[in-house]
C-alpha cells in the first residue's frame, strides 16, 4: 500500500465527520494520538505546499496551530464537510486570520473542498484568501484578518447559543501578539462577565510577532493569569501535544459558568525546517527548494508516525 | 405610494424618537424571536431598559465597549440573531469603524446601527459627542444601507424595513422631541426619496430634523413668489438617484440641506447623482467642514447655518446661479 493512502486510511478510520461523539467511541485514548498526529502533520504538508506554490505567505503562524487544528477537526467539532453550513454545528473563529492557509488545509483534508483547490490560494478570484473569509470558504465561519476582532464575534455567537439554550460550542484562535489589542481584552471581560462557558479560546503562545518577541515588542507578561483574573478558566498546555490539548478540551466540557482559555505553548515556524527557529518566519519568501525539503521531512514524519508501535495496535489499520 | 405629510408642520412630534424606535421594536420582537439587542451603558438613554425588561435574555448590555459591541453583534448574525446595535453615532462610527466596516460588513452579516444623537442634536454634550461625519463614512462602506430619520411615523417604518433589511443598515436617529412631519399611515421604502413638496424654481432635498426647516423655508420663499419643492432623502445610500435627477431636470437648481458635514453626507450624494445625472447647480446647507461645538440644539442650528431662513437664502443664491 501506498503510504498516502496508508495515511488516508488512518485518518479515516478516526477522523469521521461530526466529531468525536460521531465517531462512536466514548473516550479518546492515546492510541487514538498518532492519526491525529498524522493529521497535525498533513496539515502542515499541505500549507507548505500551499504557500510555496505562491512562493510567500504567513508560515510561521501556520505552522504553530497544526495540531490544535488536527484536534479541532479530527476530534473535537461538531461540523460536517458535506454540509458545512449544518445548524448545528460548532463554530470556530480564527481570528488570527493570517493562519487562514492552516485551516483551509485541514478542511481540505477534511473533505471541505478538494486538496487541489489548495493550490489556488490568493490567485484571482480564488475561494481561499490569505485572511480567512466566511462568505467565500465553505466550513470558515467569520471573517477575520484585522487583528483582534474575531474573539468578539466568536464571544456574540457564544452568546447567542447562551440565550437560546442551544448546545452547540465555539472556538477561536488568536495569537500572543493579537493580544496587544485592546479589543481582546473587552472582549475578555465581557465573556467573563456573561459567563460564556460554551466559548474556548485558543491562545496561540508562539512568542514572536512581525517585529520580534512578543517580550520584546510588547511583554505580555502573564497571558494565563490575565485571563484568569477575568473570569476565565485557564489551562496551559503544550501546543504540540495532541494529547495535552485534547486533554484540555475533555476538560472544558467538565466546568461550566466560565470561559475556557486553552494557552498554547508552541513554536513558531514548528515542523517546517526553513521556518522554525528562524527570526523573520512571521511572512517568509519560499523558494521551490525550500518547500522541497520541508515536504521531504515532513513526509518521512509522518512515515514514521504510520509505522510506529501504538498505531500498529489502533484498530482499523 | 400615499405619503401623507400633516397640514401643519414645525409642530413638536407626539413622542421622543426615542419612544417610536423602542415601542416599535418591543412590538416587533413578540413576532421576530431572532431580534436581539445590545448597547454599550447607553440603554437607558434611548429607553432600552424597557426592551431588556421585555426580553432580558435577548438584551446584552456590553458596557461601554463599541468596538467589542459590534464584533459580538457579528457573531450574533452570524448564527441567525437580527441584531439591533445602539450607541451614539460618534461611538458607532469613528470609534468602531473598523469593527463594523470588516466584522458586519465586509463579512456579509446583517447588522442594524441606531447611531443617536446625529449632529446638532448631541447638544449639551458637545464637540466630542457631535457627529457630523458618521453618515459621510458609512457611506463609504460597500452595499450599506444609510439612513437620516426625521420624526416619528418615519422612525417606526425605518425600524420595520430595518428589521428585514440585509447588510450594515445605519441609522441616525434623534432620541429627543423632534419636529411632525408625517401622519400616521405614511408609507416608506429603503431606496426611495418622499416628495413632500412640489415645486417649479428649485428643489429642496433635505433630511432628518431638517426637512422641517426645508417645509418652512419652501414657505419662506413662496412668500416671495419663489415655488420651492421640498423632497425628503431619508435613504443616503442607496441614494433614489431617479428623483434627484427629476427635480433636477425638472427645476433646474438643487439645495440640499442636511444635519451633517457637506462633505461626504445627502450634499455630497446629491451632487454626485447631479453632475452624472442632470448637472444644475447645487448649494449645501449643513455643517461647513466644521467640528462640533457645544450648546443647545437651537443655538447649534442658527450656529451652522441649518435654519430655514438658511436655506432660503442658499435657495435664492441657486436660482440666480441658473444659466
Amino acid at each position: 500500500m501506498e503510504l498516502d493512502d496508508r495515511v488516508e486510511r488512518a485518518e479515516g478510520c478516526r477522523l469521521c465527520h461530526g466529531g468525536g461523539m460521531a465517531l462512536g467511541l466514548d473516550v479518546l485514548t492515546e492510541q487514538d494520538y498518532p492519526p491525529l498526529q498524522i493529521f497535525a502533520e498533513r496539515i502542515r504538508l499541505e500549507t507548505v505546499k500551499e504557500l510555496g506554490h505562491l512562493g510567500f505567505g504567513h508560515i510561521g503562524g501556520s505552522m504553530s496551530i497544526a495540531e490544535t487544528l488536527a484536534v479541532l477537526y479530527g476530534w473535537e467539532l461538531q461540523h460536517d464537510p458535506d454540509d458545512p453550513d449544518w445548524p448545528g454545528r460548532d463554530m470556530l473563529v480564527l481570528s488570527k486570520g493570517h493562519a487562514g492557509p492552516a485551516l483551509y488545509a485541514a478542511l481540505a483534508l477534511r473533505g471541505f473542498f478538494p486538496k487541489s483547490e489548495l493550490e489556488t490560494l490568493n490567485q484571482p478570484h480564488t475561494r481561499l484568501p490569505s485572511h480567512c473569509d466566511r462568505k467565500l470558504t465553505p466550513g470558515v465561519d467569520m471573517t477575520t484578518g484585522s487583528l483582534g476582532q474575531g474573539l468578539s464575534a466568536a464571544l456574540g455567537m457564544a452568546l447567542a447559543f447562551q440565550m437560546d439554550s442551544r448546545r452547540r460550542n465555539v472556538y477561536c484562535i488568536i495569537g500572543d501578539g493579537e493580544c496587544d489589542e485592546g479589543q481582546i481584552w473587552e472582549a475578555a471581560l465581557l465573556a467573563g462577565a456573561k459567563k460564556a462557558d460554551r466559548l474556548t479560546l485558543f491562545v496561540d503562545c508562539n512568542g514572536r510577532q512581525l517585529d520580534g518577541a512578543t517580550k520584546d515588542v510588547l511583554d505580555l507578561g502573564d497571558v494565563a493569569a490575565k485571563f484568569a483574573s477575568f473570569g476565565w478558566h485557564v489551562q496551559e498546555v503544550n501546543g504540540h501535544d495532541i494529547g495535552s490539548i485534547w486533554t484540555a478540551l475533555n476538560n472544558i466540557h467538565m466546568i461550566s459558568g466560565r470561559p475556557h482559555a486553552v494557552i498554547l505553548k508552541t513554536v513558531k515556524g514548528k515542523g517546517c525546517s526553513f521556518a522554525e527557529g528562524k527570526p523573520n518566519n512571521h511572512s517568509m519568501n519560499i523558494s521551490q527548494d525550500m518547500v522541497d525539503e520541508a515536504v521531504k521531512e515532513i513526509q518521512e514524519r509522518i512515515s514514521d508516525l504510520v509505522r510506529g508501535p501504538k498505531n500498529r495496535t489502533f484498530k482499523g489499520v | 405610494m400615499s405619503v401623507n405629510l400633516i397640514a401643519k408642520h414645525g409642530m413638536k412630534d407626539v413622542s421622543a424618537m426615542r419612544d417610536a424606535y423602542v415601542n416599535t421594536l418591543i412590538k416587533l420582537a413578540k413576532t421576530k424571536r431572532e431580534i436581539v439587542v445590545l448597547d454599550a451603558d447607553l440603554s437607558t438613554c434611548i429607553g432600552m431598559d424597557r426592551f431588556a425588561k421585555e426580553y432580558p435574555k435577548r438584551f446584552i448590555n456590553c458596557g461601554i465597549q463599541e468596538a467589542n459591541m459590534m464584533g459580538v453583534a457579528a457573531g450574533c448574525a452570524a448564527v441567525g440573531k437580527v441584531p439591533f446595535v445602539h450607541t451614539f453615532g460618534t461611538f458607532a462610527s469613528r470609534r468602531s469603524f473598523d469593527q463594523v466596516f470588516l466584522s458586519i460588513a465586509y463579512a456579509g452579516l446583517s447588522v442594524r446601527i441606531i447611531g443617536s444623537d446625529p449632529g446638532v442634536t448631541a447638544a449639551y454634550n458637545g464637540g466630542t459627542h457631535m457627529p457630523f461625519e458618521d453618515g459621510a463614512m458609512m457611506r463609504t462602506v460597500p452595499g450599506a444601507t444609510v439612513i437620516d430619520a426625521c420624526d416619528c411615523v418615519q422612525m417606526e417604518a425605518i425600524t420595520k424595513l430595518a428589521a428585514e433589511n440585509e447588510g450594515l443598515t445605519y441609522i441616525r436617529m434623534p432620541r429627543k422631541d423632534v419636529k411632525k412631519v408625517y401622519d400616521t399611515g405614511s408609507e416608506f421604502v429603503f431606496g426611495k426619496a418622499n416628495e413632500l413638496r412640489d415645486g417649479e424654481d428649485v428643489a429642496i432635498i433635505a433630511s432628518g430634523i431638517l426637512v422641517d426647516e426645508a417645509l418652512q423655508a419652501a414657505e419662506l420663499l413662496q412668500a416671495e413668489g419663489i415655488s420651492a419643492a421640498v423632497v425628503d432623502m431619508f435613504t443616503w445610500k442607496p441614494l433614489d438617484t431617479e428623483t434627484v435627477a427629476k427635480w433636477a431636470a425638472k427645476t433646474g437648481a438643487i439645495v440640499t440641506a442636511e444635519n451633517h458635514n457637506i462633505i461626504g453626507g445627502l450634499g455630497s450624494a446629491v451632487s454626485e447623482a447631479v453632475c452624472q445625472l442632470c448637472p444644475v447647480p447645487v448649494e449645501r446647507i449643513g455643517a461647513q467642514d466644521r467640528f462640533g461645538q457645544v450648546g443647545a440644539q437651537d443655538f447649534l442650528m442658527d450656529e451652522y447655518n441649518m435654519r430655514a431662513a438658511d436655506i432660503a437664502e442658499a435657495a435664492k443664491k441657486v436660482i440666480a446661479r441658473k444659466k
